[in-house]
């Protein structure tokens, strides 16, 4: 029954638990937070096991209640969503079991609640990913939408005013891309994908179809953070709970870049999003400022977490640089930055969160050496996940940047390889920023920066909680390991992802 | 609503509609798969009778209808059915929600497709009601009835 | 010309509680208007699709014995209803959302006129 059933078990067991977890934890919260990571290993086991399926024997399609496809809804696991998926659980499960350790007192205060949210989140993205129904993807949409609302609405001071400015906007992005499907509904008469790329080609005069993926890509835009439409993310990533904005910062955006990327790709063809009606070349400039943007306002801030977030706006820049460009080493580029991207921003905002639970304050104006101290471990993946940022080999950052790059110059637009390098520079000021108070400035006091004693040295790592260390460090490290085995990951997995005509 | 006035004309008029419009939900909820109707139009409805003697009783008189804390595990058993539903499908070897799979026996698989969709419409109306009432309670918790 | 204003008057209608919608979201300044903004929004989207489903001289899809099976022109198109009904709850859910957060929004900060508010989360 695994085997058959396997492309839908993931949604359907994490709604399973999402909407058992409040009659199970009736008596005693403890439970929510076990049956949360219990279901996210499975998902992550289940999706793991998806991957080895399509790598072995290709794509795998699944139709929910017998119907065959342009009637009934199908799921798809192909190597995209395969990989998309892998990566998305894998991350909300390190980052569930930080949580348990973190013991935020707004959480587990509302616990109960609060893990079936997080399901319910991981419900929906899962369910987006691996969808290959136009509509039931705008249904997983607004599960996980509203999932993030309530995730991030649980904050402290302005959380309930940045969750509103999210819920107004993401509304509006969700109801764009309702409206842009509707006016390609109305000229195909289908809603599955593989169904509505055989008619498309027979339409693409239509003004119909060219409002229609307009709406789509404005829509998803909105919730991709994509350059002038980003306004809701900063204030949302900085005031959620540490856990909320460590599983909606390296999820939340990728799958909206994913549902772009199979739109544009795999619905439409690639010649007409390229050259009858160049959305790619909106997409690429508008990244491209995205990126300059972020990078600049990321210097100007002070605090680690608002820092993170106008950094988080730079990032999708790369992917929807790498979406812009329409060619295969962009796509590979793209493909491969969400993977790294998703590991290294999880990794500074766990590192965020155990700045915050060790000294009350996450400013980076009140750094200094002491914290090299408190912290070890933290800070130590830290300096790992900033370099992979800036894109050092052998970190995985830098291989993503290095496939843009190729396909940057492959399209011959040498604008955007300009960018890449200037943001790397950028990048680095302000990650060099926080590195150089940490660890390079003397000390204010004389006595902290000096090697501890080897008593004093034990407690400080025992300062830092193993619960908390180990997710922070395993997601941190797990960069080098990803960019030593690059060239795998290119290999098996990216190049089948590549779509024909490209 | 937020002070409680004593007003025998809608109280009774309210005390003797709810019950009537329950009937309708449940009409409409068991007519969803071949004609007009459905889980969430019945749902609705159903909570639609809830709130009407929350609004017009105060909310310590309506706790003898429905008891707030009935909320949320009533629509998570609601969807739990409908989950159940499409789980006994997938045992049986099925697809998800595939009701010519369920086991009922001796009975054509229209029939039973049929049968099936009607369990998921109850699944779904408990769960429209439970948590509909379970919003209203929640967004006036806190204010203080005379 | 009126070819297109007078065969899709619908379609007018509809753009016009659009705009209505996205107006009441940008430029009203208490936040429960906003809200009032986004409904009418989401309702012009639902009404959008059901518009789309009407053919000329067919009826409600509920199978008429007088009429038959055997004709599908003679029946409106069913799958935008139920595409609609599932966007009616996403509807009501966001609405849900969205009026828990005001509430949080108030009880912080004592007000929900915009202005105010952003002067408030500045000095608080």
């Amino acid at each position: 029954m695994i085997i058959q059933n396997s492309p839908a078990l993931i949604p359907l067991l994490l709604l399973a638990s999402a909407i058992s977890i409040p009659l199970l934890a009736i008596r005693k919260t403890g439970i929510a937070y076990v049956t949360a990571a219990a279901a996210a290993f499975c998902a992550m086991a289940i999706s793991a096991f998806n991957t080895y399926r399509v790598w072995e024997s290709g794509p795998i399609t699944y139709h929910f209640g017998g119907w065959i496809p342009p009637i009934g809804i199908e799921y798809v696991l192909d190597p995209l969503s395969a990989f998309v998926t892998l990566v998305v659980n894998v991350v909300a499960f390190v980052v569930l079991c930080h949580a348990g350790g973190l013991k935020d007192r707004e959480i587990t205060e509302k616990a109960t609640p609060y893990y079936s949210l997080v399901l319910l989140l991981l419900c929906g993205a899962n369910g987006m990913i691996l969808t290959g129904d136009l509509f039931n993807l705008y249904v997983f949409l607004e599960i996980f939408s509203l999932a993030g609302y309530g995730l991030i609405g649980i904050g402290e001071k302005q959380a309930p005013v940045a969750s509103f400015r999210y819920l107004i906007m993401g509304t509006i992005g969700a109801s764009f891309y309702l409206l842009g499907l509707g006016f390609v509904y109305i000229v195909t008469g289908t809603l599955n994908m593989a169904d509505m790329k055989t008619m498309l080609p027979l339409l693409y005069g239509n003004p119909a179809v060219t409002a229609g993926l307009t709406l789509i890509v404005i829509g998803m835009g909105i919730k991709m953070a994509l350059f002038p439409l980003h306004g809701w993310l900063p204030d949302a990533y900085t005031y959620a709970p540490s856990t909320s904005t460590a599983l909606i910062a390296p999820i939340g955006t990728k799958v909206a870049a994913y549902v772009i990327l199979r739109v544009l790709f795999f619905v439409f063809d690639v010649k007409f999003v390229d050259q009858t009606l160049p959305v790619t070349d909106l997409i690429g400039w508008l990244a491209a400022g995205g990126i300059l943007f972020g990078s600049v306002m990321a210097i100007a801030q002070r605090e680690m977490k608002r820092m993170l977030a106008y950094s988080s706006v730079a990032q999708i820049g790369y992917i929807g640089l790498g979406i812009g460009l329409a060619n295969p080493l962009g796509l590979i580029g793209a493909v491969l930055h969400i993977l790294n991207h998703a590991f290294m921003k999880g990794a500074l905002f766990l590192v965020a969160a155990n700045l915050r639970k060790n000294a009350g304050h996450s400013d980076i104006s009140k750094l200094d050496a002491t914290y090299r101290n408190r912290l070890p471990w933290s800070m130590a993946a830290f300096t790992l996940a900033a370099l992979s940022m800036i894109g050092l080999p052998p970190t995985a950052g830098f291989f993503s940047k290095w496939y843009l790059a190729l396909g940057s110059i492959d399209k011959g637009n040498w604008v955007f390889l300009v960018v890449i390098l200037l943001s790397s520079l950028l990048n680095a000021v302000y990650f060099f920023r926080v590195l150089e108070k940490v660890y390079l400035l003397p000390p204010t006091d004389p006595e902290a920066g000096k090697a501890l004693p080897k008593l004093a040295r034990r407690r400080a790592v025992g300062q830092e909680e193993y619960s908390l260390m180990i997710p922070t460090v395993v997601l941190s490290f797990s960069l080098l390991l990803l960019g030593l085995w690059n060239a795998n990951i290119v290999k098996g997995i990216l190049q089948r992802i590549i779509p024909p005509g490209m | 609503m937020i002070t409680y006035k004593n007003n025998p004309i809608i109280l009774l008029v309210s005390r003797v509609v709810s019950p009537f419009i329950i009937l309708f939900a449940l009409y409409v909820i068991f007519h969803g798969h071949y004609s007009p109707g459905g889980g969430f139009q019945g749902g609705t409805l159903l909570a639609a009778a809830l709130i009407l003697i929350r609004l017009s009783a105060g909310r310590e008189i309506a706790q003898l209808q429905f008891k707030s804390v009935l909320g949320t595990p009533l629509g998570c058993l609601g969807v739990l059915i409908y989950f159940g539903t499409g789980l006994a499908a997938m045992l049986a070897g099925g697809e998800f929600l595939d009701y010519a799979f369920l086991p009922f026996g001796g009975l054509t698989a229209a029939e039973i497709r049929s049968i099936g969709i009607l369990m998921v419409e109850i699944g779904v109306g408990l769960a429209v009601m439970a948590i509909l009432v379970a919003i209203y309670d929640d967004l006036l918790e806190g204010y203080k009835y005379d | 010309m009126t070819d297109i204003l007078l065969g899709h008057y619908a379609y007018w209608g509809i753009i016009a509680l659009l705009v209505i919608g996205l107006y009441g979201m940008m430029f009203k300044n208490n936040l429960a208007k906003k809200l009032i903004g986004m409904t009418i929004f989401q309702v012009a989207i639902i009404m959008f699709y059901v518009a789309s489903a009407v053919k000329w001289g067919a009826t409600v899809p509920i199978l008429d014995p007088a009429i038959g099976a055997a004709d599908a022109a003679k029946y409106i198109s069913p799958l935008q209803h139920c595409l609609m009904l599932t966007a009616i709850v996403v509807g009501v859910a966001t609405i849900g959302v969205a009026f828990s957060l005001v509430i949080a929004i108030h009880r912080r900060y004592k007000t929900l006129d915009e202005s105010t508010l952003l002067e408030r989360m500045k000095t608080s």
